[in-house]
């Protein structure tokens, strides 16, 4: 069996599998029980300030969207960090770091931006023999209305002075986790990176409204008649953190910095891309939520299955896999041509293909009478969108045409070699030879 | 079990009241709100799906499906009402597995279609008990038109022209409207009266006159009808019953299985309903399954369904057969009754095994005959042998008068093709008196 073990900044864990900093990891009750589920480390909830703990809604806090049978696709919050207070938190952890000693366990905080209130907490974290801190310059709601937070996290240069005061007091590692609440993720990585950080993790969550209560015309979760954006998360930002997670490790000023992905990992097959986008390990908050601890159990079957399967000995063995075949959509090569193809041994007839082509696409799928679906090759475009619709896995999948056949479509001969953008003729800055040499 | 479970001959009262509660239920029980959305959340909301090809109504199935899904099932229902007024009632009694379920592609894929027939049973049940049938009728045309049969052809036929704004009188034989639904659906079908409750639903909307205990051919002419009405649309049903025409049949507890279940459906308790000890029902359709189901259920000891070809023949569904054997139903195949005999009351019957010469012989002391209807008075209309004769939209060989359901030619016999029918004659009786036709 493979093995899972990830070290990650020096942080071992008997699997990559670690807890976000979120209500699963709460409190002592919580990460004991998740450590004996077999997660491979946790994110403590975020620590304040010492002093009166922060106060949370008392209403509904949580929003959420459905998939069909009210699978939970998406959720959000309107939490905030640890209501419990500071010294509770810390003798907590101190005892399960001790317990625990092979399980990784880092503190998220999140203090005013002042140099004096970060110093003085990570004195007391350091006592908890804790691995290391997360920098909670995430959370959207609440606390980014008092200057902490998301408010931070969009600031890039708040970032790196935070982040620079914290390796001046501190000795172990140090994550900063980024908000995707701005427009660039690469800034605020960069400004982690040059104020030190040992790593990033991203994301947190997004800023949302994900109802509106439409008997009291009123965004939920409804506090009292009145609600207020909160932070999205679970598999429906799974590609949107994807994307950071990819954009941050093939930048060339960003990339070699450590990221743990976080954002929607529900399965081990969603642990497995971030990984291959650059991630050193994960971290999760909503299938847990979801289902419980247990689900890491399915992560790390899966995960242990599949790099038996690619014959992957350890984690770091496919860890950025991924990230050199990520590019920009100037490079891609527009001479490759694939067709839809649908296998009618596995169509269900339900015409959906038919429907979203015909209505929406390029009118390339015949229906014949009897319910047999073609794609008609001279008006397929390849968009994938057939393939998309199709309720049964694996029905209509894409044909590549080879070298020196012909697409009845353009009528053009796929050539040998490819041709991107760049080299295009009806690109105005094309390279002019790249054309002449094709003979166009 | 009551003390007179095994009384001999034929009796009432053989089990308990429990019992018979238990086993005249609701024989598909609604779908709670949460397992509604379940099963509508299965449709894939297929192009030009085939269970719509599949509904003899043509209901958009996709679409009511998808407004259950969006939490809107009183839209869901306008959707089936539309285009199936007794919607509620085929939700309950249509042959979903030989009709709009046997078509739904999740039968290729899984074998295990979207639950098409509860989820309409849902949305209607929703939106009657919200209140009265949701549509409105236009200004009056000053057309009146007689519609003779108050069944499913004839309801139908009536709600969509009182729609239209014309004035329908609605004439029917016997003392309670609604054909079939109220006379002979099975009774574990439509519990706690729904064919009553329904037809005084779609009575609501109004412009439709209820004239019972009027018999065409008795209490009217056809000749007085057409002169008094501008159209008329005959949805009489099959008011004869096969024969057949062997010995002994007419000996004491030899009945009809159609009239023995319209008792039964007319009784206010079925404690009341006597049946045999030993029951032997000739047949094999759908009403043949009925009594036979409903004999075991009033706590017959053994119940045969003989048959006389073999189980692949049977008008009955493969789901209906397995219905009956899981009543304890026991199925007789290629099985041809030949004489029945008793001194006075039935005792024993013998039959042949189909095609062949072997003899066996089977105790019973009820017979319920099962082996078709068909129609009665031709009232000087042309046939097609066997019924009126009609064509697409229902008009028969006399002008001025529609037909459909199961007296009128095409189709198969079943309540939602009559509803099919007896709407399609409509739109053409409006077009034609509108001018339009
Ligand atoms: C026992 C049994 C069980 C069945 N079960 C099912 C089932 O589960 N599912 C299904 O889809 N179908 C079932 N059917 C078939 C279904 O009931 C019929 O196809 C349907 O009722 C036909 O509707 P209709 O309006 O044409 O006729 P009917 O329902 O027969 O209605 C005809 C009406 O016309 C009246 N009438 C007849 N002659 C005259 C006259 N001369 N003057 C005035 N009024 C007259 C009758 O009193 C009756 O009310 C069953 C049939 C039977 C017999
Ligand atoms: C209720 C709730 C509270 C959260 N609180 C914190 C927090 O205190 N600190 C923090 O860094 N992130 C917090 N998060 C963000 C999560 O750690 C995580 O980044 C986000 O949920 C994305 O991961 P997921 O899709 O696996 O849930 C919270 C998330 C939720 C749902
Ligand atoms: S065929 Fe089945 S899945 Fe398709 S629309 Fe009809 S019910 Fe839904």
């Amino acid at each position: 069996m493979a093995d899972l073990t990830t070290d990650f900044l020096g942080i071992k864990s008997p699997n990559p599998f670690w807890l976000a900093s979120a209500p699963p990891t709460d409190k002592e009750y919580n990460v004991r029980r998740a450590y004996e589920a077999g997660w491979g480390g946790v994110v403590w909830k975020t620590l304040g300030e010492a002093g009166p703990p922060v106060v949370n809604v008392s209403g509904p806090r949580y929003g959420a969207i459905h998939g069909p049978d009210r699978r939970l696709l998406g959720l959000n919050n309107i939490e905030l960090i640890t209501d419990r207070p500071l010294e509770v938190n810390l003798e907590e952890i101190a005892r399960v770091k001790a317990d625990y000693p092979d399980r990784a366990l880092v503190v998220s905080l999140m203090v005013p931006y002042d140099e004096k209130a970060w110093q003085e907490i990570l004195a007391r974290v350091e006592e908890t023999n804790a691995d290391g801190v997360e920098l909670n310059f995430g959370c959207p709601h609440g606390m980014a209305e008092r200057g902490m937070g998301s408010a931070v996290g969009q600031v890039p240069e708040y970032v790196e002075q935070i982040t620079r005061w914290v390796k001046k007091h501190y000795q172990r590692p140090c994550i900063v986790k980024l908000t995707p609440n701005i427009t660039n993720i690469l800034a605020p990585a960069r400004a982690a990176k040059n104020g030190g950080a040992d790593a990033v993790s991203l994301i947190n969550t997004i800023n949302s409204i994900t109802s509106v209560d439409l008997d009291n015309m009123a965004p939920e979760p409804t506090i009292d008649g009145m609600g207020t954006h909160g932070g999205y998360c679970g598999p429906a930002v799974k590609p949107i953190a994807m994307n950071m997670v990819a954009e941050i490790a093939r930048s060339p000023d960003t990339a070699g910095l450590p990221i743990s992905g976080i954002g929607g990992v529900t399965t081990w097959r969603d642990a497995a891309e971030f990984m291959a986008l650059g991630a050193g390990n994960v971290q999760v908050c909503t299938a847990a939520m979801t289902y419980g601890f247990k689900v890491v159990q399915e992560m790390i079957s899966g995960l242990s299955q599949w790099m038996d399967e690619k014959g992957h000995k350890s984690t770091a063995d496919f860890v950025g896999a991924a990230v050199p075949k990520v590019t920009d959509w100037q490079n891609l090569n527009l001479d490759y041509v694939t067709k839809a193809e649908i296998d009618q041994d596995l169509c269900i007839k339900c015409g959906r293909c038919f429907a979203a082509c015909e209505d929406t696409s390029h009118q390339a799928i015949a229906m014949s009478e009897d319910r047999t679906f073609t794609v008609k090759d001279e008006e397929c475009v390849a968009c994938n969108l057939c393939v998309n619709v199709c309720p049964v896995e694996g029905c209509i999948t894409m044909r590549e045409l080879k070298p020196g056949e012909v697409d009845p479509r353009t009528g053009m001969t796929i050539p040998e070699d490819k041709r991107t953008w760049l080299q295009h003729p009806n690109n105005p800055g094309a390279d002019p030879l790249a054309c002449i040499v094709r003979g166009q | 079990m009551s003390q007179d479970a095994h009384a001999p001959g034929i009796a009432s009262g053989r089990l308990t009241a429990e019992e018979y509660a238990a086993n005249f239920a609701d024989l598909h029980p609604p779908l709670s709100d949460h397992e509604a959305l379940v099963a509508a959340d299965r449709c894939y909301f297929c192009h030009d799906a085939p269970c719509m090809g599949a509904c003899p109504t043509t209901i958009d199935i996709p679409l009511f499906i998808r407004q259950i899904a969006t939490h809107t099932p009183e839209a869901a229902a306008r959707t089936i009402l539309t285009q199936n007024i007794l919607g509620g009632m085929c939700a309950r009694v249509c042959p979903v597995e030989t009709l709009c379920e046997e078509a739904c592609v999740r039968m290729s894929a899984e074998d295990d279609p979207v639950e098409i027939g509860r989820l309409q049973r849902f949305a209607t049940d929703r939106l009657m008990a919200a209140g009265p049938q949701p549509f409105e009728r236009a200004a009056p045309t000053g057309k009146r038109i007689a519609v003779v049969g108050a069944g499913p052809a004839g309801l139908s036929c009536a709600h969509r022209l009182a729609m239209y704004g014309h004035e329908v009188t609605l004439y029917d034989a016997r003392p309670k409207p609604g054909g079939l639904n109220e006379y002979g659906i099975a009774s574990y079908k439509a519990v706690d009266g729904f064919a009553a409750r329904e037809v005084e639903w779609l009575l609501d909307i109004g412009g439709i006159t209820l004239e019972l205990g009027k018999a065409l051919g008795k209490d009217l002419s056809l000749d007085a009808l057409t002169e008094e009405y501008d159209a008329v649309f005959l949805g009489l049903g099959l008011t004869d019953t096969n024969k057949l025409g062997i010995s002994g049949e007419d000996l004491e507890g030899v009945v009809d299985a159609v009239d023995w279940i319209a008792g039964l459906r007319q009784a206010e308790d079925p404690a009341t309903v006597p049946v045999g000890r030993n029951v032997v029902v000739i047949g094999g359709g759908m009403t043949a399954i009925d009594a036979a189901v409903q004999a075991k259920l009033l706590g017959a000891e053994s119940v045969t369904l003989a048959y006389r070809r073999r189980r692949e023949d049977m008008p009955a569904s493969r789901f209906e057969q397995d219905l009956a054997a899981s009543k304890g139903v026991c199925l007789l195949f290629n099985a041809t009754p030949a004489e029945i005999r008793g001194g006075g009351a039935v005792a024993e019957i013998e039959f042949t095994r189909t095609g062949t010469d072997a003899r066996f012989t089977l105790t019973a002391d009820q017979v319920m005959k099962a082996i078709g209807q068909k129609l009665g008075d031709t009232l000087g209309l042309e046939t097609d042998g066997r019924k009126i004769a009609v064509n697409g939209t229902g008009r028969t060989s006399r002008e001025g008068v529609w037909a459909g359901g199961d007296c009128a030619s095409g189709g198969e016999d079943l309540t939602v093709t009559a509803v099919a029918e007896g709407r399609d004659a409509a739109e053409d009786i409006h077009a034609t008196l509108m001018g339009e036709g």
